[in-house]
Protein backbone atom coordinates (compact mmCIF):
# COMPACT_ATOMS: atom_id res chain seq x y z
CA UNK A 1 0.00 0.00 0.00
CA UNK A 2 1.30 3.48 -1.19
CA UNK A 3 0.79 5.71 1.53
CA UNK A 4 0.75 9.43 0.58
CA UNK A 5 3.58 11.41 1.71
CA UNK A 6 2.45 14.90 4.07
CA UNK A 7 5.25 17.39 5.11
CA UNK A 8 4.08 18.59 8.73
CA UNK A 9 2.92 20.95 10.06
CA UNK A 10 -0.36 18.55 9.81
CA UNK A 11 -2.86 20.76 12.19
CA UNK A 12 -4.92 22.51 9.74
CA UNK A 13 -4.72 25.88 10.32
CA UNK A 14 -6.84 29.20 9.93
CA UNK A 15 -5.23 31.45 10.53
CA UNK A 16 -3.96 32.00 6.80
CA UNK A 17 -4.14 35.44 5.39
CA UNK A 18 -7.18 34.81 3.46
CA UNK A 19 -9.02 32.88 6.54
CA UNK A 20 -8.26 35.98 8.54
CA UNK A 21 -8.85 38.47 5.94
CA UNK A 22 -12.79 37.16 5.13
CA UNK A 23 -13.09 36.83 8.86
CA UNK A 24 -12.39 40.44 9.28
CA UNK A 25 -14.66 41.46 6.31
CA UNK A 26 -17.42 39.54 7.79
CA UNK A 27 -16.71 41.64 11.24
CA UNK A 28 -17.21 44.44 9.45
CA UNK A 29 -20.68 43.43 7.97
CA UNK A 30 -22.87 45.09 11.08
CA UNK A 31 -20.94 48.49 10.75
CA UNK A 32 -21.98 48.73 6.84
CA UNK A 33 -25.56 47.34 7.72
CA UNK A 34 -25.50 50.46 10.07
CA UNK A 35 -24.11 53.09 8.05
CA UNK A 36 -26.45 51.93 4.81
CA UNK A 37 -28.95 52.13 7.21
CA UNK A 38 -28.49 55.51 8.29
CA UNK A 39 -26.77 57.19 6.12
CA UNK A 40 -28.27 55.40 2.37
CA UNK A 41 -27.35 53.46 -0.21
CA UNK A 42 -24.04 55.66 -0.93
CA UNK A 43 -21.32 53.38 2.02
CA UNK A 44 -22.44 50.48 -0.71
CA UNK A 45 -21.67 52.54 -4.04
CA UNK A 46 -18.15 53.71 -2.01
CA UNK A 47 -17.86 50.35 -1.16
CA UNK A 48 -18.20 48.72 -4.70
CA UNK A 49 -16.24 51.49 -6.14
CA UNK A 50 -13.52 51.52 -3.81
CA UNK A 51 -13.23 47.55 -3.91
CA UNK A 52 -12.89 47.70 -7.91
CA UNK A 53 -10.35 50.43 -7.74
CA UNK A 54 -8.21 48.29 -5.02
CA UNK A 55 -8.31 45.10 -6.95
CA UNK A 56 -7.38 47.40 -9.86
CA UNK A 57 -4.62 48.56 -8.83
CA UNK A 58 -3.07 45.43 -7.27
CA UNK A 59 -3.46 43.49 -10.57
CA UNK A 60 -1.78 46.60 -12.08
CA UNK A 61 1.38 46.69 -9.91
CA UNK A 62 1.36 43.04 -9.55
CA UNK A 63 1.53 42.51 -13.07
CA UNK A 64 4.51 45.21 -13.19
CA UNK A 65 6.59 43.79 -10.09
CA UNK A 66 6.15 40.72 -11.99
CA UNK A 67 4.46 38.84 -9.31
CA UNK A 68 1.54 36.27 -9.27
CA UNK A 69 -1.44 37.64 -9.83
CA UNK A 70 -3.68 35.16 -8.82
CA UNK A 71 -2.08 34.08 -5.64
CA UNK A 72 -1.53 37.70 -4.22
CA UNK A 73 -5.10 39.01 -4.89
CA UNK A 74 -6.63 35.89 -3.44
CA UNK A 75 -5.37 36.85 -0.45
CA UNK A 76 -8.32 39.64 -0.14
CA UNK A 77 -5.94 41.89 1.62
CA UNK A 78 -6.84 44.56 -0.80
CA UNK A 79 -10.05 43.75 -0.36
CA UNK A 80 -9.54 44.56 3.06
CA UNK A 81 -7.91 47.98 2.40
CA UNK A 82 -11.29 49.05 0.14
CA UNK A 83 -13.50 48.52 2.88
CA UNK A 84 -11.73 50.03 5.82
CA UNK A 85 -11.60 53.01 3.13
CA UNK A 86 -14.92 52.90 2.16
CA UNK A 87 -16.67 52.96 5.34
CA UNK A 88 -13.98 55.74 6.43
CA UNK A 89 -14.82 58.06 3.66
CA UNK A 90 -18.33 60.09 3.57
CA UNK A 91 -21.05 58.06 1.73
CA UNK A 92 -21.32 59.29 -1.90
CA UNK A 93 -17.55 60.52 -2.31
CA UNK A 94 -16.95 62.03 -5.53
CA UNK A 95 -15.53 58.74 -7.47
CA UNK A 96 -12.02 60.21 -8.09
CA UNK A 97 -11.62 61.05 -4.61
CA UNK A 98 -12.21 57.60 -3.54
CA UNK A 99 -9.84 56.51 -7.20
CA UNK A 100 -7.21 58.39 -5.58
CA UNK A 101 -7.81 56.98 -2.03
CA UNK A 102 -7.63 53.55 -2.69
CA UNK A 103 -5.17 54.32 -4.98
CA UNK A 104 -2.45 56.04 -2.56
CA UNK A 105 -2.83 53.38 -0.32
CA UNK A 106 -2.24 50.35 -2.69
CA UNK A 107 0.42 51.76 -4.61
CA UNK A 108 2.48 53.90 -2.40
CA UNK A 109 0.90 52.50 1.04
CA UNK A 110 1.13 48.85 0.34
CA UNK A 111 3.30 48.14 -2.77
CA UNK A 112 6.31 50.21 -3.41
CA UNK A 113 6.79 49.16 0.08
CA UNK A 114 7.32 45.45 -1.59
CA UNK A 115 3.39 44.32 -0.81
CA UNK A 116 1.79 42.82 1.82
CA UNK A 117 3.32 42.66 5.15
CA UNK A 118 6.43 44.72 4.52
CA UNK A 119 4.39 48.04 4.44
CA UNK A 120 5.54 50.51 7.61
CA UNK A 121 1.65 52.41 7.39
CA UNK A 122 -1.17 51.00 7.47
CA UNK A 123 -2.38 51.54 3.70
CA UNK A 124 -6.15 52.59 4.69
CA UNK A 125 -4.95 55.59 6.84
CA UNK A 126 -2.48 56.85 4.32
CA UNK A 127 -4.66 56.82 1.74
CA UNK A 128 -7.43 58.30 3.50
CA UNK A 129 -4.94 61.12 5.09
CA UNK A 130 -3.88 62.16 1.34
CA UNK A 131 -7.46 62.85 0.25
CA UNK A 132 -8.21 64.30 3.90
CA UNK A 133 -4.86 67.04 3.41
CA UNK A 134 -5.64 67.00 -0.33
CA UNK A 135 -9.52 67.81 -0.34
CA UNK A 136 -10.57 69.34 2.95
CA UNK A 137 -13.91 70.15 1.58
CA UNK A 138 -15.04 66.95 -0.58
CA UNK A 139 -14.20 65.19 2.96
CA UNK A 140 -15.39 66.88 5.47
CA UNK A 141 -19.36 67.08 3.28
CA UNK A 142 -21.15 63.69 5.69
CA UNK A 143 -24.82 63.68 4.74
CA UNK A 144 -26.78 64.12 7.23
CA UNK A 145 -28.45 61.09 8.88
CA UNK A 146 -31.84 60.15 6.76
CA UNK A 147 -31.48 62.52 5.05
CA UNK A 148 -29.53 61.30 1.86
CA UNK A 149 -31.38 61.22 -1.37
CA UNK A 150 -29.97 58.20 -3.59
CA UNK A 151 -30.20 60.49 -6.85
CA UNK A 152 -28.45 63.34 -5.56
CA UNK A 153 -26.31 61.29 -3.74
CA UNK A 154 -25.57 59.22 -7.28
CA UNK A 155 -25.07 62.72 -8.80
CA UNK A 156 -22.48 63.46 -6.50
CA UNK A 157 -20.54 60.42 -6.91
CA UNK A 158 -20.64 60.86 -10.46
CA UNK A 159 -19.12 64.40 -10.35
CA UNK A 160 -22.36 65.60 -11.97
CA UNK A 161 -23.54 67.81 -9.59
CA UNK A 162 -23.24 69.67 -6.44
CA UNK A 163 -24.83 68.00 -2.78
CA UNK A 164 -28.30 70.10 -2.43
CA UNK A 165 -28.18 72.56 -0.02
CA UNK A 166 -28.81 71.31 3.76
CA UNK A 167 -27.70 68.08 2.76
CA UNK A 168 -24.46 67.85 4.20
CA UNK A 169 -24.57 68.72 8.64
CA UNK A 170 -21.36 69.36 10.45
CA UNK A 171 -20.76 65.98 12.83
CA UNK A 172 -20.58 66.11 16.47
CA UNK A 173 -16.70 66.42 16.56
CA UNK A 174 -17.21 69.37 14.52
CA UNK A 175 -19.84 70.95 16.98
CA UNK A 176 -17.73 70.62 19.89
CA UNK A 177 -14.73 71.82 17.74
CA UNK A 178 -16.52 74.98 16.52
CA UNK A 179 -18.29 75.72 19.82
CA UNK A 180 -17.00 78.52 21.97
CA UNK A 181 -20.38 79.93 24.45
CA UNK A 182 -22.51 76.90 24.77
CA UNK A 183 -22.50 74.88 27.54
CA UNK A 184 -22.56 70.90 26.61
CA UNK A 185 -26.19 71.07 27.21
CA UNK A 186 -27.36 73.85 25.17
CA UNK A 187 -25.42 72.54 22.66
CA UNK A 188 -26.92 69.07 22.98
CA UNK A 189 -30.38 70.46 22.44
CA UNK A 190 -29.43 73.07 19.43
CA UNK A 191 -27.30 70.89 17.27
CA UNK A 192 -29.11 68.36 15.53
CA UNK A 193 -25.56 66.13 15.61
CA UNK A 194 -25.53 65.02 18.93
CA UNK A 195 -27.06 61.79 19.66
CA UNK A 196 -28.13 59.70 22.62
CA UNK A 197 -24.53 59.39 24.16
CA UNK A 198 -22.19 60.40 20.83
CA UNK A 199 -22.74 61.46 17.59
CA UNK A 200 -26.14 61.02 16.17
CA UNK A 201 -26.27 58.02 13.89
CA UNK A 202 -22.54 57.95 14.36
CA UNK A 203 -22.94 56.17 17.62
CA UNK A 204 -25.28 53.10 16.49
CA UNK A 205 -22.38 52.87 14.01
CA UNK A 206 -19.90 52.71 16.73
CA UNK A 207 -21.76 50.67 18.58
CA UNK A 208 -22.04 47.65 15.53
CA UNK A 209 -18.08 48.48 14.87
CA UNK A 210 -17.56 46.96 18.48
CA UNK A 211 -20.28 44.32 17.71
CA UNK A 212 -17.99 43.04 14.86
CA UNK A 213 -14.64 44.19 16.59
CA UNK A 214 -15.62 41.77 19.82
CA UNK A 215 -16.39 39.13 16.86
CA UNK A 216 -12.80 38.82 15.82
CA UNK A 217 -11.52 39.14 19.10
CA UNK A 218 -13.88 36.49 20.07
CA UNK A 219 -12.53 34.25 16.95
CA UNK A 220 -9.24 34.88 18.48
CA UNK A 221 -8.10 37.38 14.99
CA UNK A 222 -5.53 39.72 17.41
CA UNK A 223 -5.01 39.88 21.16
CA UNK A 224 -7.43 42.58 23.59
CA UNK A 225 -4.15 44.96 24.01
CA UNK A 226 -4.51 46.89 21.11
CA UNK A 227 -7.81 47.73 21.10
CA UNK A 228 -8.05 48.18 24.70
CA UNK A 229 -5.03 50.39 25.18
CA UNK A 230 -6.43 52.55 22.48
CA UNK A 231 -9.96 52.70 24.60
CA UNK A 232 -8.57 53.28 27.22
CA UNK A 233 -6.03 55.69 26.26
CA UNK A 234 -9.05 57.62 25.05
CA UNK A 235 -11.13 57.26 28.29
CA UNK A 236 -8.41 57.90 30.00
CA UNK A 237 -7.45 60.83 28.55
CA UNK A 238 -11.30 62.63 28.03
CA UNK A 239 -11.69 61.73 31.83
CA UNK A 240 -8.69 63.85 32.97
CA UNK A 241 -9.56 66.92 30.67
CA UNK A 242 -13.26 66.58 31.27
CA UNK A 243 -14.12 69.92 32.62
CA UNK A 244 -18.19 69.35 32.91
CA UNK A 245 -20.38 70.61 30.78
CA UNK A 246 -19.01 73.88 30.56
CA UNK A 247 -18.95 75.86 27.14
CA UNK A 248 -14.70 74.51 27.07
CA UNK A 249 -15.46 71.54 27.51
CA UNK A 250 -13.67 68.83 25.45
CA UNK A 251 -16.82 66.04 26.18
CA UNK A 252 -17.73 63.15 28.46
CA UNK A 253 -15.27 59.90 27.87
CA UNK A 254 -18.72 58.57 26.47
CA UNK A 255 -19.01 61.11 24.16
CA UNK A 256 -15.45 60.19 23.01
CA UNK A 257 -16.26 56.16 23.01
CA UNK A 258 -19.10 56.79 20.49
CA UNK A 259 -18.04 59.61 18.11
CA UNK A 260 -16.12 59.37 15.03
CA UNK A 261 -14.08 56.68 14.10
CA UNK A 262 -13.10 55.34 17.49
CA UNK A 263 -14.63 51.85 17.26
CA UNK A 264 -13.60 51.35 13.82
CA UNK A 265 -10.13 52.58 14.33
CA UNK A 266 -10.03 50.38 17.77
CA UNK A 267 -11.17 47.21 16.32
CA UNK A 268 -9.91 47.29 12.63
CA UNK A 269 -6.75 49.54 12.07
CA UNK A 270 -5.14 49.75 15.33
CA UNK A 271 -4.91 46.07 15.38
CA UNK A 272 -3.16 45.93 11.92
CA UNK A 273 -0.67 43.07 12.63
CA UNK A 274 1.93 44.59 10.09
CA UNK A 275 2.14 48.12 11.06
CA UNK A 276 1.62 48.06 14.63
CA UNK A 277 3.89 46.72 17.68
CA UNK A 278 4.59 42.73 17.63
CA UNK A 279 4.88 42.24 21.15
CA UNK A 280 1.60 41.96 23.51
CA UNK A 281 2.99 44.85 25.86
CA UNK A 282 4.39 46.76 22.37
CA UNK A 283 0.39 46.18 21.41
CA UNK A 284 -0.97 47.62 24.44
CA UNK A 285 1.55 50.73 24.65
CA UNK A 286 0.84 51.16 20.73
CA UNK A 287 -2.63 51.22 21.24
CA UNK A 288 -2.60 53.87 24.38
CA UNK A 289 -0.35 55.97 21.94
CA UNK A 290 -3.40 55.51 19.42
CA UNK A 291 -6.02 56.50 21.69
CA UNK A 292 -4.07 59.31 23.23
CA UNK A 293 -2.78 61.30 19.68
CA UNK A 294 -6.61 60.87 19.16
CA UNK A 295 -7.57 62.66 22.29
CA UNK A 296 -4.96 65.57 22.16
CA UNK A 297 -5.78 65.71 18.10
CA UNK A 298 -9.69 65.95 18.48
CA UNK A 299 -9.65 68.83 21.84
CA UNK A 300 -6.54 70.62 20.50
CA UNK A 301 -5.77 69.64 17.29
CA UNK A 302 -6.64 71.47 13.40
CA UNK A 303 -9.17 68.21 12.58
CA UNK A 304 -12.23 66.88 14.18
CA UNK A 305 -11.20 63.65 14.14
CA UNK A 306 -7.66 62.30 14.25
CA UNK A 307 -7.91 58.81 13.97
CA UNK A 308 -5.89 58.30 11.17
CA UNK A 309 -2.90 61.06 11.84
CA UNK A 310 -2.94 59.17 15.43
CA UNK A 311 -2.52 55.95 13.60
CA UNK A 312 0.26 57.20 10.95
CA UNK A 313 2.40 58.67 13.91
CA UNK A 314 2.07 55.64 15.86
CA UNK A 315 3.48 53.34 12.75
CA UNK A 316 6.03 55.75 12.68
CA UNK A 317 6.62 54.53 16.50
CA UNK A 318 6.22 50.97 16.27
CA UNK A 319 9.91 49.86 15.78
CA UNK A 320 10.70 51.80 18.56
CA UNK A 321 8.22 50.49 20.81
CA UNK A 322 9.45 46.53 19.22
CA UNK A 323 12.59 47.70 20.71
CA UNK A 324 11.96 48.07 24.34
CA UNK A 325 9.67 45.57 24.29
CA UNK A 326 11.13 43.24 23.64
CA UNK A 327 9.56 39.73 25.34
CA UNK A 328 12.42 37.61 27.56
CA UNK A 329 13.52 34.47 25.53
CA UNK A 330 12.28 31.31 26.62
CA UNK A 331 15.72 30.05 28.91
CA UNK A 332 16.69 33.37 29.51
CA UNK A 333 16.60 35.29 32.60
CA UNK A 334 16.44 38.90 31.11
CA UNK A 335 14.95 40.43 27.75
CA UNK A 336 17.54 41.12 24.96
CA UNK A 337 17.15 44.81 24.08
CA UNK A 338 17.15 45.20 20.61
CA UNK A 339 18.32 42.63 17.64
CA UNK A 340 21.74 40.69 17.79
CA UNK A 341 22.95 41.06 13.75
CA UNK A 342 23.13 37.09 12.81
CA UNK A 343 20.23 35.92 15.08
CA UNK B 1 41.67 65.20 -17.14
CA UNK B 2 38.18 64.84 -18.13
CA UNK B 3 37.00 66.01 -21.58
CA UNK B 4 34.33 68.57 -21.47
CA UNK B 5 31.62 66.26 -22.72
CA UNK B 6 32.16 64.08 -20.26
CA UNK B 7 32.17 66.68 -17.56
CA UNK B 8 28.85 67.95 -19.41
CA UNK B 9 27.15 64.30 -19.45
CA UNK B 10 28.53 63.71 -15.21
CA UNK B 11 26.63 66.97 -14.33
CA UNK B 12 23.69 66.83 -16.33
CA UNK B 13 22.56 62.75 -16.54
CA UNK B 14 25.24 60.45 -14.80
CA UNK B 15 26.18 62.05 -11.96
CA UNK B 16 23.12 64.31 -11.35
CA UNK B 17 23.56 66.08 -8.07
CA UNK B 18 19.83 65.75 -8.14
CA UNK B 19 18.73 62.15 -9.14
CA UNK B 20 22.05 60.91 -8.87
CA UNK B 21 23.83 62.13 -5.70
CA UNK B 22 20.97 63.53 -3.83
CA UNK B 23 22.81 66.05 -2.61
CA UNK B 24 21.52 69.49 -1.84
CA UNK B 25 18.00 67.99 -1.02
CA UNK B 26 17.12 71.01 1.33
CA UNK B 27 16.26 73.53 -1.34
CA UNK B 28 15.11 70.53 -3.70
CA UNK B 29 12.65 69.74 -1.71
CA UNK B 30 11.79 72.87 -0.02
CA UNK B 31 11.25 75.62 -2.71
CA UNK B 32 10.35 73.50 -5.71
CA UNK B 33 6.41 74.05 -5.61
CA UNK B 34 6.46 75.81 -8.48
CA UNK B 35 8.35 76.61 -11.51
CA UNK B 36 8.91 80.20 -10.68
CA UNK B 37 10.52 79.41 -7.36
CA UNK B 38 12.36 76.27 -9.20
CA UNK B 39 13.85 78.54 -11.70
CA UNK B 40 14.75 81.17 -9.63
CA UNK B 41 16.55 78.74 -6.95
CA UNK B 42 18.23 77.07 -9.61
CA UNK B 43 19.76 79.60 -11.36
CA UNK B 44 21.49 80.94 -7.66
CA UNK B 45 23.18 77.76 -7.27
CA UNK B 46 24.15 77.23 -10.83
CA UNK B 47 25.90 80.42 -10.79
CA UNK B 48 27.33 80.31 -6.72
CA UNK B 49 28.28 76.80 -7.76
CA UNK B 50 30.18 78.05 -11.03
CA UNK B 51 31.98 80.58 -9.71
CA UNK B 52 32.73 79.03 -6.46
CA UNK B 53 34.29 76.46 -8.46
CA UNK B 54 36.42 78.59 -10.88
CA UNK B 55 37.85 80.21 -7.87
CA UNK B 56 38.49 76.98 -5.92
CA UNK B 57 40.28 75.97 -8.87
CA UNK B 58 42.53 79.44 -9.13
CA UNK B 59 43.71 79.31 -5.76
CA UNK B 60 44.24 75.49 -5.03
CA UNK B 61 48.18 75.78 -5.58
CA UNK B 62 48.14 78.50 -2.68
CA UNK B 63 45.70 76.56 -0.20
CA UNK B 64 47.06 73.91 2.16
CA UNK B 65 45.38 70.55 2.99
CA UNK B 66 44.81 71.84 6.73
CA UNK B 67 42.94 75.20 6.13
CA UNK B 68 41.49 74.24 2.60
CA UNK B 69 37.50 74.12 4.16
CA UNK B 70 37.61 77.44 5.85
CA UNK B 71 38.85 78.94 2.75
CA UNK B 72 36.40 76.95 0.40
CA UNK B 73 33.34 78.07 2.65
CA UNK B 74 34.32 81.50 2.68
CA UNK B 75 34.51 81.80 -1.06
CA UNK B 76 31.34 80.37 -1.13
CA UNK B 77 29.83 82.61 1.49
CA UNK B 78 31.71 85.68 -0.29
CA UNK B 79 29.66 84.10 -3.64
CA UNK B 80 26.13 83.70 -1.87
CA UNK B 81 26.23 87.09 -0.29
CA UNK B 82 26.71 88.56 -3.82
CA UNK B 83 24.01 86.43 -4.90
CA UNK B 84 21.46 87.78 -2.37
CA UNK B 85 22.42 90.98 -3.02
CA UNK B 86 21.72 90.65 -6.56
CA UNK B 87 18.15 89.18 -5.92
CA UNK B 88 17.75 91.81 -3.72
CA UNK B 89 18.43 94.52 -6.20
CA UNK B 90 16.39 92.66 -9.27
CA UNK B 91 14.04 90.08 -8.04
CA UNK B 92 13.19 91.70 -4.71
CA UNK B 93 9.74 89.70 -4.07
CA UNK B 94 11.46 86.36 -5.38
CA UNK B 95 13.87 86.93 -2.79
CA UNK B 96 11.01 87.47 -0.18
CA UNK B 97 9.72 84.01 -1.25
CA UNK B 98 12.46 82.01 -1.36
CA UNK B 99 13.90 83.25 1.80
CA UNK B 100 16.23 81.67 4.33
CA UNK B 101 16.87 78.99 0.99
CA UNK B 102 19.23 81.82 -0.45
CA UNK B 103 21.55 82.12 2.23
CA UNK B 104 21.37 78.34 2.96
CA UNK B 105 22.77 77.97 -0.68
CA UNK B 106 26.27 78.52 1.36
CA UNK B 107 25.65 75.10 3.47
CA UNK B 108 24.24 73.42 0.55
CA UNK B 109 26.65 70.05 0.19
CA UNK B 110 26.83 70.03 -3.58
CA UNK B 111 28.71 73.44 -3.69
CA UNK B 112 31.18 72.25 -0.68
CA UNK B 113 30.76 68.58 -2.49
CA UNK B 114 32.29 69.81 -5.90
CA UNK B 115 34.87 72.57 -4.95
CA UNK B 116 36.16 69.32 -2.88
CA UNK B 117 36.27 66.48 -5.31
CA UNK B 118 36.82 67.69 -8.47
CA UNK B 119 37.52 72.22 -8.09
CA UNK B 120 40.64 71.78 -6.05
CA UNK B 121 42.20 68.93 -8.41
CA UNK B 122 41.47 71.00 -11.93
CA UNK B 123 42.81 73.81 -13.62
CA UNK B 124 39.95 76.49 -13.88
CA UNK B 125 38.62 76.36 -17.11
CA UNK B 126 37.15 72.67 -16.63
CA UNK B 127 36.20 73.40 -12.86
CA UNK B 128 34.05 76.38 -14.15
CA UNK B 129 32.55 74.26 -16.44
CA UNK B 130 32.11 71.53 -14.32
CA UNK B 131 30.26 73.88 -11.80
CA UNK B 132 28.15 75.38 -14.63
CA UNK B 133 26.93 71.64 -15.63
CA UNK B 134 26.34 70.21 -11.91
CA UNK B 135 24.26 73.19 -11.57
CA UNK B 136 22.36 73.44 -14.49
CA UNK B 137 21.55 69.27 -13.64
CA UNK B 138 20.75 70.35 -10.37
CA UNK B 139 18.42 73.30 -11.82
CA UNK B 140 16.67 71.45 -14.00
CA UNK B 141 15.88 68.61 -11.80
CA UNK B 142 14.55 71.04 -9.27
CA UNK B 143 12.31 72.83 -12.63
CA UNK B 144 11.22 69.35 -13.22
CA UNK B 145 9.99 69.06 -9.99
CA UNK B 146 8.85 72.40 -9.51
CA UNK B 147 6.64 71.81 -13.46
CA UNK B 148 5.31 68.14 -11.86
CA UNK B 149 3.74 69.81 -8.36
CA UNK B 150 2.59 73.39 -10.05
CA UNK B 151 0.72 71.35 -12.73
CA UNK B 152 -0.58 68.96 -9.98
CA UNK B 153 -1.37 71.47 -7.54
CA UNK B 154 -2.94 74.04 -8.99
CA UNK B 155 -3.35 72.48 -12.83
CA UNK B 156 -1.41 75.24 -14.46
CA UNK B 157 2.07 76.26 -15.18
CA UNK B 158 4.46 78.83 -15.57
CA UNK B 159 2.66 81.40 -13.05
CA UNK B 160 3.82 84.11 -11.36
CA UNK B 161 7.03 84.26 -13.87
CA UNK B 162 6.96 88.34 -13.95
CA UNK B 163 8.54 87.54 -10.54
CA UNK B 164 11.62 86.74 -12.42
CA UNK B 165 11.58 88.44 -15.65
CA UNK B 166 9.81 91.05 -15.38
CA UNK B 167 6.22 92.76 -15.77
CA UNK B 168 6.15 91.33 -19.36
CA UNK B 169 6.01 87.76 -18.32
CA UNK B 170 3.07 87.89 -16.27
CA UNK B 171 0.78 86.90 -18.82
CA UNK B 172 3.26 83.47 -19.62
CA UNK B 173 0.61 81.49 -17.19
CA UNK B 174 -1.03 78.46 -19.00
CA UNK B 175 -3.53 76.94 -17.33
CA UNK B 176 -3.54 73.10 -18.34
CA UNK B 177 -6.75 72.12 -16.85
CA UNK B 178 -9.53 74.34 -16.47
CA UNK B 179 -11.65 74.73 -13.30
CA UNK B 180 -8.96 72.54 -11.81
CA UNK B 181 -9.71 71.86 -8.04
CA UNK B 182 -5.97 71.60 -7.34
CA UNK B 183 -4.31 68.44 -5.58
CA UNK B 184 -2.93 70.55 -2.46
CA UNK B 185 -0.51 67.77 -1.61
CA UNK B 186 1.48 67.95 -4.38
CA UNK B 187 2.14 71.24 -3.24
CA UNK B 188 2.88 70.60 0.59
CA UNK B 189 6.32 68.88 1.61
CA UNK B 190 5.32 64.98 0.85
CA UNK B 191 4.66 66.34 -2.83
CA UNK B 192 8.24 67.11 -3.21
CA UNK B 193 9.33 63.84 -1.61
CA UNK B 194 7.23 61.63 -3.64
CA UNK B 195 7.59 63.71 -7.23
CA UNK B 196 11.44 63.69 -6.40
CA UNK B 197 11.49 59.56 -6.11
CA UNK B 198 9.02 58.87 -8.89
CA UNK B 199 11.84 61.14 -10.82
CA UNK B 200 14.89 58.46 -9.40
CA UNK B 201 12.36 55.35 -10.84
CA UNK B 202 12.24 56.95 -14.16
CA UNK B 203 15.72 58.11 -14.70
CA UNK B 204 17.05 54.50 -13.62
CA UNK B 205 14.48 52.75 -15.50
CA UNK B 206 15.43 54.48 -18.33
CA UNK B 207 18.96 54.00 -17.52
CA UNK B 208 17.99 50.19 -17.25
CA UNK B 209 16.28 50.32 -20.96
CA UNK B 210 19.40 52.11 -22.80
CA UNK B 211 22.01 49.96 -20.89
CA UNK B 212 20.39 46.66 -21.87
CA UNK B 213 19.60 48.27 -25.72
CA UNK B 214 23.70 49.10 -26.23
CA UNK B 215 24.27 45.64 -24.67
CA UNK B 216 22.09 43.96 -27.28
CA UNK B 217 23.44 46.13 -29.91
CA UNK B 218 27.01 44.86 -29.36
CA UNK B 219 28.14 41.86 -31.05
CA UNK B 220 28.19 38.41 -29.13
CA UNK B 221 31.10 37.86 -28.06
CA UNK B 222 32.20 34.05 -29.22
CA UNK B 223 32.85 31.67 -26.06
CA UNK B 224 36.59 29.97 -25.87
CA UNK B 225 36.58 26.52 -25.36
CA UNK B 226 35.91 25.42 -21.76
CA UNK B 227 38.38 23.88 -19.22
CA UNK B 228 37.21 21.81 -16.66
CA UNK B 229 39.72 23.49 -14.15
CA UNK B 230 40.14 27.06 -14.95
CA UNK B 231 43.25 28.90 -13.06
CA UNK B 232 43.50 31.97 -14.84
CA UNK B 233 41.84 33.93 -17.28
CA UNK B 234 41.69 32.66 -20.60
CA UNK B 235 42.73 34.71 -23.43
Amino acid sequence: MALPRITSPHAKGSNRTQQVMLQVLLASVPGVLALTWLFGAGTLLNLLWASACALGFEAAILALRQRPLGFFLKDYSALVTAVLLALALPPYSPWWLTLIATGFAIVFGKQLYGGLGQNPFNPAMLGYVVVLISFPVAMTSWPAPHTAGSLDGLQHLLGLGNLPDGWTQATALDALKTNKSLTMDELWAQSPAFGRFGGAAVEVVNLAFLAGGLYLLYKRLFTWHAPVGMLAGLALMSLLFWNGSGSDSHGSPLFHLLSGATMLGAFFIVTDPVSGATSNLGRLIFGLGVGVLVYVIRAWGGYPDGMAFAVLLMNLAAPTIDYYTRPRTYGHRKPTRGFKLGE
Amino acid sequence: MASYREIAVNGLWKNNPGLVQLLGLCPLLGVSNSVVNALGMGLATALVLACSNAAVALIRGAVTDAVRLPVFVMIIAALTTCIELLMQAFTYELHQILGIFIPLITTNCIILGRAEAFAAKNNVAHAGFDGLMMGSGFGLVMVAIGAVRELLGTGALLANMQLLFGPLAANWQVTVIPGYQGFLLAILPPGAFLVLGLLIAGKNRLDEILAARTKARQPEVPVPSRRVRVTGVIE
